[in-house]
């Protein structure tokens, strides 16, 4: 193969070209096979949950090794495979690609931000080894910092340490896209992918160093016994709450705002139509991120927060519905007329608008003070931030992963197969949470391993649901592993669609791009705009 | 692979990719430190009534210390001066001036934190206290035991809260005092876990050393090792001076608002 035909994948293939690479493309690679590994330990936590609560007797595991169970699960999939999910991966894949350059702005800070999770999740995965943390992914004091008997510190270390490389993700992420753009590539040009995961990295630079020392407090109170936290030695244990949702609520942010940037981008290529009020959906992010640092109070309802600061708390919840709802109009206008196709991203991304609907209106009712009260603690907010995380994160984790790999892998996964799991997982997907809203609201709390037996049918429901999601995730991790190796080869732009990243070959070169792009129009520019341009509010947007 | 404005600035935002890098950092810092700031008002509020310290730190060792980041902000500056115009000479003795206050600042931060180390507050068996810097231990001092004696060069109080509120009190005497161990209900030193007070000055004036200390090695590594770039690359030198320069100053001010908030209230 010549020097001019190599791909990023060819052009080195030794452990140390991954070990030591720079390259944006390869590092995303590096995330990917990262991140499902801990997702395959936090889904294992998972099930074993969901089947020893099959009964109302705590009959498989003790509710000690319960506690443990769902601290892993939360730790990991909050930490280790969320957060880092779309914008570690896809983001780190194709930002540069997107916005027509030939790397990230610090490509070395890259590599390290990947060196940090990887000791940060070392730590995770030693403090589990060693016997576990049983004190829930939110490490409330003074439990956590005086009175738990299992590895909190270690935890918390592995966590502070993953922290600082997400923080390096956000810092590049920014410096990328603001002086790496290709000509001509203004801001309102961009993918609307670029701004949510701008808005995104603003979250990851500001509130993630509140999780750094929120964290760090803990451990010294608990190491040393300074009174930080610890009502015994004079601390505020509200505090360590206040602390730590001012990182958590705009963390559910990162978790999502990413999600939201792979909708817009599938949602126009499979509908061939223009997005419906770009400005809107852009600043819509910019909104939701701005909001998210003002409505941490509402996770504080009932732990002694003034009932005036709760309903302070409770308005500004209900505001983040605005920006969000918008978003949901205009991908729903972007559909009217469109010429749909239903290739499996576009039902991912379909399914994540369903779901997310689901998610965000319970959403409100939880952010409605007296409703609030009610359903505190029970598996109503389970399902409420499930809806949120994985009918809304995953699937568009899913849905951005099918839409980019034949970018990424040059092949092309089994179209037919792609679209069962698409479907097998959303309906695994409602059958397993569906049933805990109306657990949660018939009042069965959550993380307990015991249950009272009036609940069980809807328990086995959603175990019976959690089992056919399993199947959902197994498909595509064995269909994508073997499309690399045997997938039809993908041509440069296989949907058709718009954006730098297409212009590229798949796989891509090292250096992204032979030629500098030169950015000359709006995105999305599909063709059948042109045809009913006139018609479609959309083509007004902009004139 | 050539990765564009690592040196020059981009035209439209005036900016190199490192300076803009540095400044999302110190955003990223300005809420680290936030949250700990944050945590210092609200554990000030919750105090209980005459339990929070006024005037226990030394506010000349403080003054002195602000002057002194004052001034290596000053040579900071003007060793990037120095470099922007070609004078390295005169960089290398600025940047060397600057390494010199930042030693200073953890030497007198160290005399500090040693200060409150052999400070001890004494819960006797009447009711009342002993408080004041160690003197000496007898030999077969054991508190477990009860044997043998403690001095202090400190007081004697009835109230506790005279030991928190020490500005508002006029002329305090500090004689030696003698301890039995045998009368001995609680010895404590002045660390972090002695009050919440002191749990966060430790926490907010460690964790701020430490950002010092992270200073001086950056610092030192473009004095030393680092000052080869200035043969081959001096432009790209002299923003590192800037980058780690702003650094610097970022933490000189967090200095800025640790000093009124710890020193002065």
């Amino acid at each position: 193969m010549s020097e001019e035909n190599k791909n990023y994948l060819s052009t080195g293939d030794t452990v140390k070209s991954w070990l030591l690479t720079t390259d944006h493309k390869r590092i995303g690679i590096l995330f990917l096979f990262s991140i499902l590994l801990f997702f395959t330990i936090a889904a294992v936590a998972a099930a074993l949950m969901r089947i020893e609560l099959l009964t109302p007797q705590g009959d498989l595991v003790h509710a000690d090794t319960y506690n443990k169970l769902f601290t892993i699960h939360g730790v990991l999939m909050v930490w280790f495979f969320l957060i880092p999910s779309i914008p570690s991966v896809l983001g780190n894949f194709v930002i540069p690609l997107m916005i027509g350059a030939r790397d990230m702005a610090f490509p070395k800070l890259n590599l390290l931000s990947w060196y940090l999770f990887i000791i940060g999740g070392f730590f995770a995965f030693h403090a589990i080894i060693l016997g576990g943390v049983d004190t829930g992914w939110t490490f409330y004091t003074p439990y956590s910092s005086a009175y738990s008997n299992s590895h909190v510190v270690e935890m918390a270390l592995g966590i502070f340490i993953a922290g600082f490389g997400s923080i390096l993700t956000g810092l590049n992420f920014i410096v990328t896209i603001q002086t790496m753009r290709a000509p001509g590539l203004t801001w309102f040009r961009l993918p609307l992918f670029i701004w949510s995961l701008f808005a995104t990295s603003v979250i990851l630079v500001l509130a993630t160093p509140v999780l750094a020392i929120t964290l760090a407090l803990m451990s010294v109170e608990r190491i040393w016994g300074i009174g930080i936290f610890n009502p015994k030695l004079g601390g505020d244990p509200v505090l360590f709450q206040h602390l730590f949702w001012f990182y958590s609520h705009p963390a559910v942010y990162i978790m999502i705002l990413p999600g939201m940037g792979v909708v817009s981008e599938v949602i126009t290529c499979f509908a061939r139509k223009k997005i419906f009020g770009y400005y809107f959906v852009a600043f819509s992010s910019v909104a939701i991120a701005v909001v998210g640092f003002l409505v941490w109070g509402h996770h504080m309802f009932v732990s002694s927060q003034s009932i005036y600061a709760g309903m302070a708390f409770s308005i500004l919840s209900f505001l983040v519905a605005i920006p969000s709802a918008i978003k949901v109009f205009n991908w729903t206008m972007t559909l009217y007329r469109g010429s749909i196709s239903f290739e499996a991203p576009m039902i991912y991304v379909l399914s994540f608008i369903a779901l997310f609907v689901i998610g965000g209106l319970t959403g409100l009712m939880l952010a409605t003070l007296p409703v609030d009260v009610h359903v505190h603690g029970t598996y109503f907010v389970v399902a409420h931030f499930h809806y949120i995380m994985v009918g809304g994160m995953v699937t568009a984790f899913m849905g951005g992963l099918h839409y980019w790999w034949p970018k990424i892998s040059g092949r092309m996964y089994p179209e037919k197969l792609g679209q069962l799991a698409a479907i097998i997982m959303f309906v695994g997907f409602n059958l397993t949470f569906f049933p805990q809203y109306i657990l949660g609201y018939l009042g069965m709390p959550r993380r307990v391993h015991e249950y009272a037996p009036e609940f069980q049918i809807y328990n086995v429901l959603s175990t019976a649901g959690a089992s056919i999601l399993g199947v959902g995730y197994l498909l595509p991790l064995i269909y994508l592993l073997w499309s690399i190796f045997y997938g039809k080869r993908a041509t440069a732009n296989p949907w058709n669609a718009t954006g730098l990243e297409w212009q590229t070959s798949s796989p891509p070169p090292k250096n992204n791009f032979h030629e500098t792009p030169v950015v000359t129009e709006e995105p999305y520019n599909y063709p059948p705009l042109n045809e009913i341009g006139e018609i479609t509010l959309a083509s007004n947007e902009h004139k | 692979m050539e990765i564009p404005y690592t040196i020059q600035a981009r035209p439209d935002t005036g900016v190199y990719n490192a300076k803009l890098g540095i400044w999302l950092f110190l955003a990223s810092e300005v809420m680290l430190f936030g949250g700990l700031f944050s945590s210092y008002v609200l554990l000030r509020v919750g105090a209980e009534p005459g339990m929070w310290p006024h005037g226990w730190l030394d506010v000349r060792l403080g003054t002195a210390n602000t002057i002194i980041l004052a001034l290596s902000a000053i040579t900071t500056l003007l060793a990037w001066a120095a470099c922007k115009v070609g004078q390295f000479g005169k960089f290398k003795f600025f940047h060397a001036c600057t390494l010199l206050c930042a030693l200073a600042f953890l030497g007198i931060k160290s005399y500090e934190y040693h200060d409150k180390w052999i400070h001890y507050e004494i819960k006797l068996n009447d009711g009342t206290f002993a408080d004041g810097h160690l003197v000496e231990k007898s030999e077969d001092f054991d508190l477990a035991k009860k044997t043998g004696t403690v001095t202090l060069h400190g007081r004697i109080v009835n109230d506790e809260t005279l030991l928190y509120d020490l500005r508002s009190q006029k002329d305090i005497k500090l004689d030696e005092v003698t301890v039995k161990a045998a009368d001995i209900k609680q010895m404590e030193n002045y660390g972090p876990w002695h009050n919440t007070y002191l749990a966060i000055y430790f926490t907010m004036t460690g964790l701020h050393a430490l950002h010092i200390l992270g200073g001086s090695i950056v610092i030192g590594f473009l004095w030393g090792p680092g000052r080869k770039m200035w043969k081959t690359n001096p432009t790209q030198f002299t923003n590192r001076i800037e980058v780690s320069g702003l650094f610097w100053h970022f933490v000189d001010l967090v200095w800025i608002f640790l000093f009124p908030v710890l020193y002065l209230t």
